[in-house]
């Protein structure tokens, strides 16, 4: 963070003054450009290209009540081979799961490169004491968790306690440690793109290494429209602060079509810097399949079928 | 790196045909004129023959539309109604057709051909179609009359756009029609001439006349004209309102543009960046009410500029039936010699000229988009209408400023503003002196929507309860 | 005036002058014409005024058209009622001045005058509300057209020296143009008695100018100038005068009406009215 951002956060005053001075966003403009944006024809070779960047972009997630070991066993061996008919489909760049699946996650991934993710901090209501959540992220970080997936606080943030989110956030990032923090906005809880795009810069500030849309819990999740806010921010950030922060769209997304969608909002917004595993993640638990079945049609010329397509 | 690989539209869904006659009381007939070629401007390549209407074809034309005139003025408005949506049907059924055909012709990328030409011909005509049975209620006293014949005359940017705009107000109260559309894009009027025999309309309603200026003038100046309507440049439409002085005919006319697109310093500048581009860049910059003039509060000129080079640079120029092309090619070989002049001229005149690193295929007619800076008022760029992907940028320091400098033009047009303050909107929206005023938008349309101009950019406004007026004996 | 009544007391005479920007100044050119009763005897000497008066007259109007058009259509319409009043007040004057002038009724033309002021004063608010519309488009945006002031309109005055006269300046001005007026060139007298009306009605001077003189002299350059907006060619009688004038409209796309002989106690209609509006839509996103 550069020096004049620094003091930003040194009161709510001052955050308040500062998000909201941030460019508003007139959310039918953004709708439209990021619909426009929707019409990109991807075809033939960059389909193809397109599909296994995707693929090693997601965060295979399960984030179920009812999630057990081996349902989390049974996704990490997908996780490190997609397609186990075809060695040539890549890994995907990590599992997404509850903190306290994170130690199973870990043993089965052993050291396939796939990394671990966890939620943390309450998840995904994030209703609940700081000192829970602090203790929530170290639970996932002591089990190996490479990633934590937190929640902001949108009760504060609605209520204009920007203070309160970026301290919140602030201790997590430390409470991390060597892990990437990502910040889940819940921008379906966040009711508009103004809101979407301050959160995305008290997130920033605050510490996050990734700024990501959804729990997956709240509709809308990871809109077109709202990625691309984020990714907006994540692009002026950079300029303002030279540092460089990822965007996750996570909820919704179980096309291939919404998956190259979300490439060409990237490669048209923040640009083709962040068209990479490091900067840029799907979440998503259904859309692997669909990848690998488009995968598969370029690769014979016909339809797949989803019997030849583990269901993990 | 996410190239982006070729993906261009299939032209075999269009049929074109080796030549083209006129339409001329519901069949094709040879024209008396020297024939001409249209060309894919994209390529350079001939598209097909048409037939050029001399003064005796156009007479032949005005009176098949005279005898029509009869049982169409005639005909319950109820009736007329249902051709008009059977032509607003037909139109969807075959729109894929009908854009692969005006982007081949015209040069305009299928993406916008697709997503905004033919989606707006079709409501247009879905739009006058309700109104032809409703005109005692439109606001000018029971039972308005039609005018006659109407002669008109449109432009090459928008070709079937344009024709609708024409044709289906002008259908709807009851007047019979004779339309020249543009030498450089005359193929989708004649396939709309082709969809009016599906329709079963009957014949000599609607007449389509190709061929050039002379055909053009042949038109307006037909004594047995009632009604003149023409979209195109200051220039011809003076002409034109010379030419027609003392006739009695009712005229409409819709010219050319230099609307300011006013950006303060409050702006949503993301989707102000995309205001602009979309108001320059859209169609080539090929668009009357183009937002030509940026006008920037000066406390954030330079980093818009920035933002604005950055999104340039993401302008995907090349082959118009690429689905990913943002912009086509420029629609003639004399259209892109002004472009360029005219450029030319903003540099020796001193302002900075900057595109994108953007390579321009070889055949075909081709300008990258351009942006101007350090412009003057009294620079030529920021007076004259170049019609192309030319964006001439201003500052300014108080909205006082902006109003003087948008309206410091004989054009109005249209124009734009840009700020997240609603009261600022309706302040400024009161003092441009321009016929549609896009505020934290640009270059919308709809058939519901009232559109013209203030000033040298001519009268009558088109679309909407509006648009009857121009067609109506009130 | 006879030289019997001269004899008892001489009259004060009246100088009629031009009225521009507010103010009545003679002809720039110096010139003035004889003005004479229907029955042949001297009334006066009117101003004729050149093509610089025109001139003059055009820069005032344009220099009043901001404040006019930026006056709510409450305050014009307050205005507009305020001339009725003030010609009502001079109702025995206009009478004998239309007497002279050879008008028929005089009495009646007043006070139909005086009923067509009032009936316009009444537009100004609602006019907007007529020929404006909110239209529903397709997409997530407010639409809106109202009618706007066209600009500065020139406006050659019908032979009829105060029904006429009234009945095509008020359609203009009550929308909030500004106007240069050649009054009839046979009876130009109640024009200006009609000026001092408008200068004492609270009237922002420059939004009537009333010029007295020569139409085929005056009307082609107001039609040639480039500062006009819009011409009203309703006194115009003789055609190739007309087409001369309409030609020169077209150098800057002014909007013309050349409307047909007119029964001047007929119902208007909003055509005057409508004539001389520009229709403005704006768009604006609807989100939030």
């Amino acid at each position: 963070m550069t020096s004049s951002l620094a003091d930003v956060a040194s009161s709510n005053a001052t955050l308040r003054a500062f998000l909201h001075g941030l460019p508003g966003v007139d959310r039918v403009g953004a709708d439209q450009r990021a619909a426009t944006l929707g019409t990109r024809s991807i075809k033939t070779t960059a389909k193809a290209a397109a599909i296994d960047l995707a693929i090693r972009m997601v965060d295979l997630t399960t984030l179920e009540g009812a999630d057990t070991p081996g349902k989390v066993r049974a996704m990490c061996a997908k996780a490190v081979h997609p397609d186990p008919g075809d060695p040539s489909v890549p890994k995907v760049a990590a599992v997404c799961v509850y903190p306290d699946l994170v130690a199973q996650a870990v043993e089965s991934l052993g050291d396939s490169g796939v990394k671990v993710a966890s939620v943390a901090t309450a998840f995904p209501s994030g209703r609940s004491s700081l000192d829970v959540k602090v203790a929530d992220t170290a639970l996932a970080v002591a089990a190996g968790a490479a990633e934590i997936d937190m929640v902001i606080d949108r009760g504060a943030f609605l209520a204009g306690d920007y203070l309160k989110v970026f301290e919140e956030i602030t201790a997590i990032k430390a409470a991390c440690g060597e892990a990437h923090l990502k910040v889940i906005l819940e921008t379906g809880e966040l009711a508009t793109y103004d809101n979407v795009r301050r959160a995305s810069w008290l997130a920033m500030m605050a510490g996050g290494d990734f700024i990501k849309t959804s729990t997956g819990k709240v509709q809308p999740a990871a809109t077109p429209s709202v990625t691309l806010i984020m990714l907006e921010a994540v692009r002026d950030f950079l300029a303002a602060t030279g540092r460089k922060v990822g965007v996750k769209p996570a909820g919704g997304i179980r096309t291939t079509k919404d998956a190259i969608k979300m490439l060409v909002l990237v490669n048209e917004t923040a640009g083709e810097d962040w068209l990479h595993p490091d900067w840029f993640r799907l979440g998503a638990s259904t859309l692997l399949n669909d990848l690998l079945m488009q995968r598969q049609k370029m690769a014979t010329g016909r339809y797949a079928g989803s019997d030849y397509f583990t269901l993990d | 790196m996410f190239e982006y690989a070729p993906a261009p539209e299939s032209r075999d869904i269009v049929d074109i045909k080796p030549s083209y006659g006129l339409f001329i009381d519901g069949e094709f007939v040879d024209g008396t004129g020297a024939p001409f070629k249209t060309i894919n401007p994209a390529t350079e390549e001939t598209l097909a023959e048409v037939a050029t209407a001399s003064g005796e074809d156009v007479d032949r034309a005005v009176r098949a539309a005279r005898k029509a005139f009869g049982v169409w003025s005639a005909m319950p408005g109820s009736e007329r109604a249902k051709y008009l949506f059977r032509i607003a049907r037909i139109i969807q059924e075959r729109s894929r057709e009908l854009a692969v055909l005006e982007t081949l012709d015209n040069g305009k990328p299928i993406r916008e051909a697709r997503d905004v030409d033919l989606p707006l011909v079709a409501a247009h005509f879905f739009y006058y179609a309700g109104w032809a049975d409703k005109l005692d209620y439109a606001g000018y006293g029971p039972g308005p009359k039609p005018l006659g014949v109407a002669g008109q005359v449109i432009p090459w940017n928008f070709p079937l756009l344009m024709l609708a705009w024409k044709i289906a107000p002008a259908l709807a109260c009851g007047n019979t029609v004779v339309l020249k559309p543009a030498e450089t894009t005359p193929l989708t009027a004649l396939l709309f001439a082709e969809i009016c025999r599906q329709a079963e309309l009957p014949p000599g309603v609607v007449n389509i006349v190709t061929g050039a200026g002379e055909t053009g003038a042949a038109v307006v100046n037909h004594p047995d004209v009632n009604k003149v309507a023409f979209t195109g440049s200051t220039e011809v439409g003076r002409l034109i309102a010379r030419s027609v002085a003392g006739s009695g005919k009712k005229v409409t006319l819709e010219l050319g543009g230099k609307a300011a697109n006013v950006v303060f310093d409050d702006a949503a500048i993301d989707q102000a960046v995309e205001g602009i581009v979309n108001g320059i860049f859209f169609n080539q910059g090929h668009v009357c009410c183009a937002g030509s003039r940026l006008l920037v509060q000066e406390s954030i000129a330079e980093e818009l500029l920035e933002s604005l080079k950055r999104r340039l640079s993401l302008l995907r120029l090349g082959d118009p039936m690429d689905k990913n092309t943002d912009i086509g090619a420029i629609n003639s070989s004399a259209q892109l010699a002004r472009v360029r002049e005219l450029s030319d001229i903003g540099e020796a005149e001193g302002a900075e000229r900057w595109s994108p690193a953007c390579a321009l295929p070889e055949r075909g007619f081709w300008f990258p988009p351009t942006i101007f800076t350090g412009v003057a008022q009294s620079h030529r760029i920021a007076r004259d209408e170049v019609f192309g992907p030319v964006l001439a940028m201003l500052t300014f320091r108080t909205p006082a400023e902006a109003v003087e400098k948008a309206n410091n033009t004989p054009y109005g047009l249209s124009a734009g503003v840009w700020t997240e303050k609603g009261s600022r909107i309706l302040w400024m929206a009161d003092r441009l002196r321009a016929g549609v005023v896009w505020a934290n938008t640009f270059n919308k349309f709809d058939p519901a929507s009232p559109f013209g101009g203030y000033k040298e950019s001519g009268y009558g406004r088109e679309g909407g309860r509006h648009g009857l007026e121009a067609y109506l004996d009130v | 005036m006879s030289k019997t009544e001269a004899a008892a007391r001489l009259a004060v005479r009246k100088t009629y002058k031009l009225y521009i920007g507010g103010a009545f100044p003679r002809s720039e050119s110096g010139r003035s014409y004889p003005v004479t009763s229907s029955k042949g005897e001297f009334l006066a000497n009117a101003s004729k005024a050149s093509r610089k008066d025109a001139r003059d007259a055009v820069s005032a109007a344009r220099k009043a058209f901001g404040g006019w058009s930026g006056a709510t259509a409450y305050n014009r319409g307050q205005i507009l009622y305020r001339i009725a009043e003030m010609l009502e007040g001079r109702r025995a004057q206009f009478v004998a001045e239309l007497a002279e002038a050879g008008t028929k009724k005089a009495g009646d033309v007043v006070d139909a005058a005086i009923d067509r002021l009032v009936w316009y004063a009444g537009w100004s608010d609602k006019i907007t509300s007529v020929a404006g519309a909110a239209n529903p488009v397709a997409g997530p945006y407010f639409n809106i057209s109202s009618p706007e002031p066209t600009g500065v309109v020139a406006v050659i005055a019908p032979d009829e020296p105060l029904l006429g006269l009234v009945s095509v300046i008020a359609p203009v001005i009550v929308t909030g143009n500004t106007c240069v007026v050649v009054a009839s060139e046979r009876a130009p007298l109640p024009s200006i008695t009609l000026a001092e009306v408008l200068a004492t009605s609270d009237l922002p001077g420059g939004v009537v100018n009333v010029l007295t003189g020569s139409v085929k002299e005056i009307a082609p350059w107001l039609a040639a100038h480039m500062d006009v907006n819009a011409v009203d060619l309703t006194g115009v009688a003789d055609e190739d005068l007309a087409i001369t004038c309409e030609q020169a409209a077209a150098e800057n796309l002014k909007r013309v009406l050349r409307p047909a002989a007119a029964d001047w106690y007929a119902d208007p209609g909003l055509k005057r009215m409508t004539a001389f509006l520009e229709t403005k839509t704006v768009w604006h996103p609807t989100g939030v």
